[in-house]
């Protein structure tokens, strides 16, 4: 592989893992704010789907991707409302959402699929996109891309940098603390579940106008699971979500680039990697093993390690607040 | 008062009828006339014996799983990897079935075996990684699903070819010894039923009437008290899921002897996932499993019948299975939405 198709192939990773960046941002504002929204992979199904069936009939992509958001609010709104209001388990609606999404995008989706619509429009910047390396592998994409990269800084400003931030953290992690210095615990979850559920629906309608360009049954491909499993993986934090993203996109690319390189080798073993690599992954930052495999590192480096691999989820994950 | 309690009694068929109202609703967006298509969907189910048969047939596979997945579902585990637990069992029992040559009966015996085997173990890795690597079940589980779906595809495309070439669609037929002795002209094998039968009332007695029921549910209901009392959670954990994981390998078994003939790509077909909406919908009422999972198995059939009558996505029965799951779960228990409306009321 020469460099320039190893810059090529580092952008094309850097397109293929927009989605999963944005729902990774998403689903981190929510599950800080203690809800988990396990409909992921329905709601980005049926955001992909009304995202490209908005954009054909308005030819507009932009509007796809506002009903993409809206929808991806609606059913981040049911997990909200059914755990906060009528105190269901989230899990049990977020699971019921994810395979319903599944089988509504194909049903409402079937007189849509695979025809040609409107799509992000290519659009490098001025400038920068001729910056050798750097610029074909950051800088020549299309707006949702940038928006992605953009949206990692803000959620992370957001999140640790800011009072608002401050206060759905606390929602998340000290509900009860938070709630005697006046903050609306229930307020903030309805808030991020649904900036979060907005943002996994762009993710959905990015990949139907963005990555793959028109609709098809199924056509996230267990996308959204992998972006709940990321949240772990990069501990609730957007800066390492967004790099668990690119590892996952970097094995899928890899996978499709060893195919090639060597056909003798069966499909098998590079179309199983990403799910390996999820595996992998979890246990690398959820397992003792690994606190023990840090003492073996050079004194010096330990603390920076563990900083790297201890993750902690925010304490009141997946619980119901009552506001009394 | 006289009315509360009236609409109290008749508040369950709420959550079906709007779910009926929904699916309705979509097949007139799609220009179908939902009386019209829900008779094809009856049709499709037990518009003649093979039909019914067909149902019954398709219900076995889902009732095993649903039956397992009490088991884990007691213990608060939530056992996605299911999916991928159906798969290994069929890919098992297709394995003794292409590769041992015995008379029918030892056989049989020996891919039933060989499934509930590959299931339990395809399961404990699940266990074992939740219990020793902190990886949480959901996710071990779905990853187990796409290896196990891959692996599929690697044998029926690789090793397990037909002569004729790989075709992605199914290996060749099994040799009629290994296939499970079915019921006339139909894809229904009454042993399968039988076994699904005593999987089920073994379920039932384990759950209410032992000790290992009663440490199940302290770990479900609360994984620190159950410790403190001494109930080690790690075997009990790995036990429930191998328990459901062999229940659910033998689901895999019967789907690829009887329903089909070989191992096929898409092999379990959604099953395991049908079965974890099933246990919910039954609110872990073991008793409620089977008439939904026959319901369930019913609707799913009869959509077929529907996209072949009106040229409409056959999804629409999981549209409706899952719409009856997602009302029952949110507006079902009369008690919670009272305590909705009492709050409005206050405020």
């Amino acid at each position: 592989m020469d460099s320039s198709t190893f810059i090529l192939v580092l952008a094309s990773i850097m397109l293929a893992s927009t989605p999963l960046i944005i729902a990774v941002c998403g689903e981190i504002l929510t599950e800080r704010s203690g809800i988990v929204n396990l409909s992921l992979d329905g709601s980005m199904l049926m955001a992909a789907m009304t995202g490209f069936v908005v954009a054909f009939e308005t030819d507009n992509v932009w509007f796809g991707f506002l009903a993409g958001a809206a929808i991806g609010a609606l059913f981040a709104f049911i997990v909200a409302f059914g755990s906060i209001r009528l105190r269901q388990s989230q899990f049990a609606i977020g699971f019921v959402l994810a395979m319903l999404g599944q089988d509504l995008s194909a049903f409402l989706g079937q007189n849509y699929t695979r025809i040609p619509g409107p799509f992000v429009t290519h659009f490098p910047i001025p400038y920068l996109k001729d910056i050798p390396v750097i610029g074909p592998i950051f800088f020549s994409h299309n707006a949702v891309v940038y928006f992605a990269y953009i949206l990692v800084i803000v959620t992370w400003f957001w999140l640790f940098r800011t009072q608002p931030g401050l206060r759905l953290r606390s929602a998340g992690d000290r509900p009860e603390a938070g709630f005697a210095r006046g903050v609306g615990i229930n307020r903030q979850r309805y808030l991020y579940t649904l900036i979060g559920g907005a943002l996994v629906g762009i993710a959905g309608a990015s990949y139907s106008l963005s990555i793959k360009i028109g609709w098809s049954e199924g056509i996230t491909g267990g996308l959204g699971w992998i972006a709940l499993a990321i949240v772990i993986f990069g501990g609730w934090s957007p800066v390492r979500g967004m790099f668990g993203a690119l590892l996952f996109g970097a094995a899928k690319a890899l996978a499709t680039y060893m195919q090639r390189a060597f056909p003798e080798v069966s499909v098998v073993a590079f179309n199983a990697l990403p799910w390996v690599l999820m595996i992998l992954v979890l246990l690398l930052v959820g397992s003792d093993f690994t606190e023990r495999l840090v003492t073996i590192a050079p004194k010096s480096l330990q603390r920076p390690l563990q900083r790297l691999l201890r993750i902690s989820p925010p304490q009141a994950l997946g619980t119901t607040f009552v506001e009394d | 008062m006289n009315s509360g309690r009236w609409l109290r009694w008749v508040w369950p068929t709420v959550p079906i009828a709007g779910a009926l109202v929904v699916t309705s609703l979509l097949l007139i967006l799609f220009g179908a006339a939902p009386l019209e298509a829900f008779q094809a969907m009856y049709d499709g189910a037990f518009g003649d014996q093979s039909k019914t048969l067909s149902v019954l047939a398709f219900w076995v596979p889902l009732l095993l799983a649903s039956t397992g997945l009490l088991v884990t579902f007691r213990a608060g585990l939530w056992n996605i990897g299911i999916e991928g637990q159906i798969v290994m069992g069929a890919i098992a029992a297709s394995w003794v079935a292409l590769s041992v040559e015995a008379p029918s009966a030892v056989l049989i015996s020996l891919e039933i075996v060989a499934a509930m085997l590959a299931g339990a173990l395809w399961a404990a890795l699940s266990a074992v990684l939740k219990t020793r690597g902190k990886v949480h079940e959901i996710f071990s589980g779905l990853a187990l699903n796409g290896i196990a779906i891959i692996l599929t595809n690697y044998l029926i495309s690789g090793p397990w070819q037909p002569p004729e070439g790989g075709s992605f669609r199914g290996t060749q037929p099994f040799q009629p010894a290994a296939l499970l002795s079915l019921y006339e002209n139909s894809r229904f094998s009454p042993l399968s039923l039988l076994l699904a039968v005593i999987a089920f009332i073994l379920v039932v007695v384990a759950l209410r009437g032992t000790f290992w029921g009663l440490k199940l549910k302290a770990i479900g209901q609360n994984l620190r008290s159950a410790f403190l009392l001494g109930v080690s959670s790690e075997r009990e954990m790995i036990l429930a899921m191998m328990f459901c994981g062999a229940l659910a390998g033998l689901g895999g078994g019967v789907r690829t002897l009887s329903w089909f003939d070989s191992l096929r790509q898409s092999i379990s077909g959604g099953i395991g996932f049908t079965a974890l909406l099933v246990v919910m919908l039954s609110n872990y009422n073991m008793f409620l499993v089977p008439p939904i999972a026959f319901f369930f198995s019913m609707v799913l059939r009869g959509s077929l019948t529907l996209q072949l009558r009106t040229q409409l996505h056959s999804s629409l029965g999981g549209i409706l299975t899952e719409l009856l799951v997602l009302f029952v779960l949110l507006f079902g228990d009369w008690n919670k939405i009272g305590l909705f409306r009492k709050k409005e009321d206050d405020g």
